[in-house]
């Protein structure tokens, strides 16, 4: 095991901190790593070794200075959907091949001016259409824990990369289930955060009415202390929230009151018995916390699926129109299989005579589900259910499923409509060493409670940290 | 066979900057992709915010066309491809736009319905010219994301003359609220009629004909009226032969005196609406809307009333001194002053309508006292004017038939023989006005 490439971003800060080590070390060390790991799990579309050695340095000399930005030196791995100025982004699409963006995303800037290095743009699903990376037009990323399994996505490269310890956080993005479901099967800490937290601007688009920015890192203080530098108003971006950022890392606490939390069913239908397993244990623990479950009928998630298929692809079709050969080099017929059906299901949900009985139609079903969850949060503080159905499926499961993607989706998708918030943590194992994780559903903008009982799980289930993947 | 016409008009907004990004939208004239930015661009991830005044400046329009304003609107997208459409769609308002159902009072008494008053964004600009010896397309993408507000009215025309009177009414309008130029060069106000004819039985059953003839992007009053023309006399005579024009959109050919074809329209274009997730809805107050209502300046058809009454002039003379805004501030302010050195409203106002008076250049003040300086004409009573003209043309019964038969000259005479009853040395003005009213 790497003793640098595996701190945590509060670890390695402290020791940044400290002078025992300098970012200069940090950063080689993961650049030494991918270097040696990216051929075997293909993680990276861009590794911008040059940038990050220059931004170590700068960073190494701010920290002698005793500047203590919040994530100085810390060296991350970028999800390829995020506009960075100067610097290759694809979307894993070679449409985009060599699109070169004269801009920054909010997002990048934010962390950029926090003092964090850039290690490069982590492999995804093309226009983040997916569940395993399986779509990218750069080939699959590959699950560190067995690479004979999938990462899952679309930010499958930004999970792999934390789990491999290639860097020491990542920042993804998800639409429905695409944050939380590879942290999942990745056995990382993925936080989705409510839709107008953090900015959408220069995120490449895909469900705009979805698309949440958000961290993916080893540990819970890491994801506190990423969102509390991403989150807050862009003027940039008329959907981004206004209400104010708490300090989620220095007010993180252990929950001091005992809390609620709900457990329905059918979010347990069609999932895989390990699963249940780690499920059960994780009651377990939550209980001798002190915490109670309650008992509820929530909206059966797979009715979600038809929503979020509706709506997302609509939103798709009207958001890749501007790839129509003119500008960014490539034309239409770089268009991969999935983005094309995308495009041709989502032009014709909105297709005059259809518009009213989908897309329309969608939307009613889509308060429904903000309602039953408003409703359900009246009487548990949180949701817990399982991440994903099975642990990660063996590379190849995607191909010729069209479908794919929200099936192994099913159990985030109704969260992600309603624009709430959850966290992916990792709870258990397969048998055969796959991790399992389990997700806690807040309601909108709960992102401090979501931290708070996630950090005391977390320390809670310590053992769990021992493993790491073997590479 | 009687005409039936409806009208869209869109109008380029003289914001500081674009409808959804914080460009300069003041792109007239000025270097190709200068004024663009990774929003107006379309570029990957860039994400649009709304202008506050532009749309403020919608609603105001609305109010001004006596729309009713609903509390809940939201922006929509509409999807086509076109190369100077950076986005693959617009920005548009689709079922629920700022403003619905108002009116405009023409000046033969008819009113025309206004259906809708919508926000939008402009386009790019597709350039067509030879690069090195190649006949290539250019694309501008300064005046992309300018703000555009679209009018749609009802199909209540029936003729080329009401249609320029209402746009010259709309310009007026727009201007007078000081949210655009409506300059007709600048291509600030463009102008699509839709036009077809009816045969009686449809106009008693109130039927539309089951054609319509879209004649795309005019920029001039006059080539409004001559399309207009065309299209009647060319529907007309197909009409005729017992066929059906066909339903397409036609331009306006100035050198060629025609309208030509530019695309059939089999069935209408499907665009996939649908709202635009990027910005949120926009709900109003009554109370924001009533702020809006009390930016609104007084507008031409209350003003000229006012002037009637307050300043005793002619409706000739308002008519002309409240064309422009700005002249009739600057008569006002004139009036003002003359008041404290004896010079009336009615001499002012023949002062700057007879003179010419550069109002953008000349200084109320000044005038005045050039007024005052040279007039040596005496003011008396409108009453003592009229009296005199009526003894006048009684005691001159030959003279007035004259005149009524148009015998020019015979109006010096009339003038000198009323002069010659005053006894004062009198505005000639007044008692030509006099005159005519007495002769009408």
């Amino acid at each position: 095991m790497n003793d640098l490439t595996s701190l945590t971003i509060v670890q390695a800060k402290e020791k940044l901190k400290r002078k025992e080590i300098s970012s200069l070390e940090l950063t080689k060390a993961c650049l030494d790593r991918i270097k040696k790991l990216q051929d075997k799990l293909n993680v990276f579309v861009t590794i911008t070794e040059e940038e990050a050695l220059d931004s170590a340095s700068k960073a190494d000399r701010e920290l002698e200075k005793g500047n203590d930005l919040p994530l100085l030196g810390i060296p991350m791995a970028i999800k390829d959907n995020f506009n960075t100025k100067g610097i290759r982004t694809t979307a894993s699409s070679k449409v985009l091949d060599d699109y070169i963006p004269p801009y920054e995303s909010t997002v990048t800037q934010r962390l950029k001016d926090a003092g964090m290095v850039m290690l490069g743009k982590t492999n995804m699903d093309a226009w983040a259409h997916g569940s395993s990376t399986e779509t990218s037009d750069y080939g699959p990323t590959l699950n560190p824990w067995n690479t004979n399994h999938l990462p899952g996505g679309s930010s499958g490269g930004s999970a792999a990369s934390t789990a491999a310890d290639l860097s020491i956080g990542s920042i993804g993005s998800e639409t429905a289930g695409s944050i939380r479901q590879p942290a999942s099967w990745c056995g990382v800490v993925g936080l989705k955060p409510t839709y107008g937290r953090v900015s959408r601007y220069g995120v490449i688009a895909m469900g705009s009415s979805l698309d949440s920015p958000g961290p993916i890192t080893k540990s819970v203080e890491d994801a506190a202390l990423i969102l509390e530098t991403i989150a807050g108003h862009d003027p940039k971006d008329a959907t981004s929230s206004n209400l104010p950022v708490p300090k989620y890392l220095s007010k993180m606490k252990d929950p001091g009151e005992k809390l609620k939390i709900g457990i329905s069913k059918n979010y347990l239908e069609g999932v895989e018995s390990q699963v249940v397993k780690v499920f059960e244990d994780t009651k377990k623990v939550l209980e001798k916390l002190g915490h109670t479950f309650v008992d509820l009928e929530l909206f059966n998630p797979k009715y979600a699926i038809d929503v979020y298929t509706i709506l997302q692809r609509s939103e798709v079709s009207s958001n890749l129109a501007r790839y129509d050969g003119i500008r960014y080099g490539n034309d239409r017929s770089f268009f991969g299989e999935e983005a094309k059906r995308r495009i041709m299901l989502g032009t014709f949900t909105l297709s005059s005579g259809y518009y009213d009985a989908y897309y329309k139609k969608a939307q009613k079903v889509r308060t429904i589900i903000i309602k039953d969850f408003a409703n359900a949060f009246e009487k548990v503080d949180f949701v817990l259910a399982p991440t994903s159905p099975t642990p990660a499926l063996e590379v190849g499961a995607s191909k010729g499923q069209a479908m794919f993607g929200e099936l192994s989706d099913v159990l985030v998708e109704p969260s992600a409509i309603a624009g709430l918030t959850g966290i992916n943590l990792p709870a258990g194992f397969s048998n055969n060493g796959l991790p399992i994780g389990m997700q806690l559903i807040g309601p909108q903008f709960s992102e401090q409670e979501i931290i708070n009982i996630a950090y005391s799980f977390e320390k809670e289930t310590e053992y769990l940290k021992g493993r790491k993947p073997n590479l | 066979m009687k005409p039936v016409i409806g009208l869209e008009v869109h109008v380029e907004l003289k914001t500081k900057s674009k409808m959804f990004c914080g460009c300069s939208a003041d792109y007239f004239g000025q270097k190709p992709n200068t004024h663009t930015c990774p929003v107006c661009l379309g570029l990957p991830g860039a994400l649009p915010v709304p202008n506050k005044t532009a749309i403020e400046w919608c609603v105001m329009l609305g109010m001004a066309l006596n729309c009713y304003i609903p509390l809940f609107s939201k922006f929509d997208r509409k999807n086509y491809f076109y190369p100077d459409l950076a986005k693959g769609y617009q920005i548009s308002q689709y079922d629920e736009p700022f403003c619905l159902k108002g009116n405009i009072k023409l000046d033969s008494g008819k009113t025309i319905g206004i259906t809708r008053v919508h926000m939008e964004e402009d386009t790019g600009k597709l350039i067509h010219e030879a690069v090195d010896g190649q006949e290539v397309t250019l694309i501008d993408f300064n005046r992309s994301g300018v703000p555009l507000i679209e009018i749609v009215t009802e199909p209540d025309f029936d003729n080329a003359k009401d249609v320029k009177d209402y746009l010259q009414k709309l310009q007026q309008i727009v201007r007078y609220l000081g949210i655009s130029n409506a300059d007709m060069e600048k291509g600030d106000m463009r102008l699509e009629p839709n036009i077809s004819l009816r045969d009686k039985q449809q106009e008693i059953s109130n039927k539309l004909p089951n054609y319509k003839v879209e004649v795309k992007n005019i920029n001039s009053f006059r080539f409004v009226e001559k399309a207009i023309d065309y299209e009647i006399k060319r529907q007309t005579e197909i009409l005729e032969k017992k066929e059906t024009p066909v339903q397409e959109t036609r331009g306006w050919n100035e050198a060629k005196q025609k309208t030509v074809s530019q695309r059939v329209k089999e069935e209408a274009s499907d665009y996939r609406y649908f709202p635009e997730p990027d910005i949120p809805p926009l709900r109003w107050t009554e109370k924001q809307l009533d702020g809006f209502r009390k930016l609104i300046p007084e507008l031409q058809n209350s003003k000229k009333e006012r002037f009637i009454k307050e300043y005793g002039i002619s409706e000739y003379d308002t008519e002309i001194l409240t064309r422009e805004k700005e002249t009739a501030d600057f008569y006002e302010e004139a009036v003002g002053i003359g008041k404290e050195h004896g010079a009336n409203p009615k001499s002012i106002a023949n002062y700057i309508i007879n003179k010419k008076i550069n109002t953008q250049e000349a200084l109320p003040a000044d005038l005045v006292k050039t007024i005052i300086s040279t007039s040596a004409y005496v003011t008396i009573d409108n009453n003592k004017v009229k009296k005199a003209v009526e003894k006048v043309l009684r005691e001159n019964p030959k003279a007035l038939s004259d005149l009524k038969e148009g015998k020019s000259q015979t109006l010096q005479f009339l003038i000198g023989k009323t002069m010659a009853e005053i006894k004062e040395k009198v505005d000639t003005k007044i008692i030509i006005e006099e005159i005519n009213k007495q002769t009408k």
